[in-house]
């Protein structure tokens, strides 16, 4: 099971069941988890039929699809996944940031998929507030990562005061 | 020049001791080659033809005479006694070992100097005019603007991995020497009619596979907005870049595919988040980054010396030293002086360790212990007193630095090419040197007059060789290394491309294909005109029908 860890780098239980890709309406009714994190086309197509199953849900986007199309949305989704392919893909931390900034979404971002221990902390410092590690990375190596710098330049989602104006 | 406070230092620390743990998880076998590669390249660590390359920042081409010596201990120490001057304001050492990389870059640390972000899909080393803060006429010193886009851009956590390697130039000097405009992101220092300070933006310029000159995105940005727009940019391209083709994945494509208007609504959308926001600059940033940019305590002395006037008047020598390398100061009795790095039979841009030490000397002796390095890969003396001009040329003829050939023929751009760099088609310093030995006169050097000439092993064009006035680019015919030349390319503010002149030629023929076409510059040019003004005037076909009438 890959360890899934939040912001601070604590683990923390995964109640959630992702489905794949190609996931259909058919599973979700015939599923018996009552947490489902859904890719973001299923949740396009059939938001209505689905919201209609009493079921909480969550979703998933790769890299190539864009998070603006949640807009109105939000509210009903307490968790958006967004998944690395490789984790040289870096579109998805503007994915994180435009969430975050743009549409104010406050809930849970996770990052899954090719998630390693050297981007933790700039994913973090983008708006990320969990992390579903993949299989070779170990606890407290995740840990360290989180924890690489001690401070940085930028405005960002998690410290919008960019250095220049907290220099002392 | 810019002083690391204990922030920056921290996060200098904190880098070494990040890259020290990735490497030796990597020899440890925790840490995949794959996974190893990206993180190593954000350190500015290659894995070359022959040994690992290690590219080190000078940002913005401002390095001090302690920071010189720190890289000849490391040339010396680490490497095999020489350093690499690049054409992005970078030096490059060509036989560290891997397991020692942790150690040099905490050796750079200590003169506050490091190799982050000088490779790798990420934001590069901000480059400048070489010239900055002491040209005479410059519109703004544009160090202070380099500085604060140095910061923004260290570890921005949002465009680590951008779809391909991203640089930025700011320029705020009339002639441009930074080659804005061939950058992904070029910013000219302007005023606006009410005399507020901003930037003209320009985006989607770059050499490489398919060269083009930036578009211009924005007439102008005023100060304020400048990180906040940067980040506007960067979004765009992180998001919408193209990630499936590396050849295509620059943001020059994306400009050209989009089209620069709609480009800038999708750059103009995303700022509307940014803009006013809480990285907007403000007046204490820009004084505080500016207070590292002060004049040093110059003297006050009559811009004409008796001395001067008699070597002029009776020492050839260094009379065309003087007027190549020696150039107009902002303060009088002050001069710019230029070391040219392109001695005859070393590679251009190479220096020994043992010159970087002596030059370092000079920069205490005579220049307030500064130096600049340029994109034309030279150094650069920017505050020399004019009554020491004869001392400082008797010494730089000692060491074989005096060269008389700023801005001429023999003051070639060469990249490493096929010597060294493993990406090459063909070699550049063979070709380089067979046209400098070829040419190594200084009468011939003189009469030829202004020209560039840049070469480069393969399309990557780290030479910048489409923006040479003549343009020289390794190719590879059936296994054979060949020559292809373009004529016509500049990279000042009236930047162009070269066009190609025709079939490519073998290597032993090129100098005398550069010979031919300077035979019909020379024979058809007016008085005063340089090269590229009479090409501009007679077009590429008077050349093509001369060399290729005779060597084919
Ligand atoms: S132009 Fe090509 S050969 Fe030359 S340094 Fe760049 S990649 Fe290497």
């Amino acid at each position: 099971m890959p360890q899934l860890i939040d912001v601070l780098g604590n683990p923390v239980e995964n109640p959630w069941l992702s489905l794949a890709k190609d996931a259909t309406l058919e599973e979700v009714r015939q599923s018996s988890d009552k947490l489902l994190l859904l890719p973001f086309q299923l949740w396009l197509a059939e938001k209505a039929a689905l919201l209609a199953t009493g079921k909480t849900f969550g979703v998933w986007l790769d890299s190539d699809q864009s998070c603006e199309l949640l807009a109105g949305d939000l509210g009903l989704l307490p968790l958006v996944a967004l998944n690395f392919p490789t984790f040289m893909d870096g579109r998805h931390y503007s994915s994180a940031v435009v969430l975050r900034q743009q549409m104010q979404y406050d809930g849970d971002i996770r990052a899954i998929g090719d998630v390693l221990r050297d981007q933790l902390f700039f994913m973090k410092r983008c708006g990320f507030s969990s992390f579903l590690l993949k299989d070779s990375v170990k606890l407290e190596d995740a840990q360290r990562g989180l924890r690489d710098f001690t401070t940085s330049y930028q405005s960002t989602v998690e410290q919008p005061e960019p250095l220049f104006r907290r220099r002392a | 020049m810019y002083r690391y406070d204990n922030y920056d230092q921290q996060m200098l620390q904190d880098r070494i001791a990040q890259f020290r743990d990735q490497t030796r998880r990597f020899l440890d076998g925790e840490l995949e080659s794959s996974q190893y590669q990206p993180l190593r390249l954000q350190n500015g660590l290659y894995i070359q033809r022959l040994a690992p390359m290690l590219r080190v920042a000078i940002p913005y081409g401002c390095l001090s005479s302690r920071q010189l010596r720190k890289l000849a201990h490391i040339a010396r120490f680490y490497d095999k006694g020489y350093g690499h001057f690049s054409t992005r304001q970078n030096i490059q050492f060509n036989w560290p070992k891997l397991p020692e990389v942790p150690d040099i870059l905490a050796e750079l640390a200590e003169v506050e100097m490091h190799a982050i972000q000088t490779s790798g899909n990420c934001i590069r080393n901000t480059t400048t005019d070489q010239f900055a803060g002491v040209a005479p006429r410059e519109i703004e010193d544009s160090r202070p603007w380099c500085e604060i886009i140095r910061q923004w851009s260290t570890f921005h956590p949002e465009f680590a991995h951008l779809p391909r390697k991203f640089k930025i130039a700011v320029c705020g000097t009339e002639q441009d020497q930074a080659a804005t405009q061939v950058h992904d992101i070029g910013l000219y220092l302007t005023r606006n009619f009410t005399g507020d300070l901003g930037f003209q933006v320009l985006v989607g310029g770059g050499l490489g596979r398919t060269p083009v000159i930036g578009q211009v995105i924005r007439e102008f940005l005023p100060w304020q907005h400048l990180l906040t727009y940067l980040d506007a940019i960067l979004r765009v391209y992180n998001r919408e870049g193209r990630r499936d083709n590396k050849y295509k994945a620059r943001i020059k494509i994306l400009v050209k595919e989009l089209g620069i208007d709609a480009f800038r609504d999708r750059v103009e959308a995303a700022w509307d988040q940014g803009r006013d926001g809480p990285a907007t600059l403000t007046e204490d940033e820009v004084r505080r980054c500016k207070r590292f940019f002060t004049d040093p305590p110059y003297e006050s002395l009559p811009d004409h010396n008796a001395a001067v006037a008699a070597a002029l008047a009776t020492d050839v020598r260094f009379t065309n030293w003087h007027d190549r390398n020696v150039r107009q100061h902002k303060r009088p009795g002050y001069r710019i002086v230029t070391l040219c790095l392109k001695a005859t039979g070393s590679a251009p841009g190479d220096l020994s360790a043992e010159q970087m030490d002596f030059v370092a000397e000079l920069a205490d002796r005579y220049s307030f212990s500064e130096l600049r390095v340029t994109h034309e890969q030279n150094l650069v003396l920017t505050d020399v007193r004019l009554q020491d001009l004869p001392a400082l040329h008797a010494a730089l003829l000692r060491e074989q630095l005096a060269t008389p050939y700023t801005g001429l023929l023999n003051d070639m751009i060469a990249c490493p090419g096929g010597d060294f760099c493993s990406l090459a088609n063909a070699k550049s310093i063979p070709i380089a040197e067979a046209i400098q030995r070829r040419f190594d006169d200084v009468e011939l050097q003189k009469r030829i007059g202004e020209i560039t000439l840049n070469i480069s092993g393969c399309m990557n064009a780290c030479g910048h060789h489409h923006v040479g006035n003549i343009g020289i680019l390794g190719v590879d015919k059936k296994g054979e290394e060949f020559y292809q030349v373009t004529l016509g390319g500049s990279s000042d503010r009236k930047a162009a491309l070269g066009k190609v002149l025709g079939p490519s030629f073998a290597q032993k023929d090129m100098p005398e294909v550069v010979d031919k076409i300077l035979q019909v510059y020379l024979a058809r040019r007016t008085a005063d005109e340089r090269f590229i003004d009479t090409y501009q005037r007679i077009g590429i076909e008077p050349f093509q029908e001369h060399v290729y009438a005779t060597t084919h």
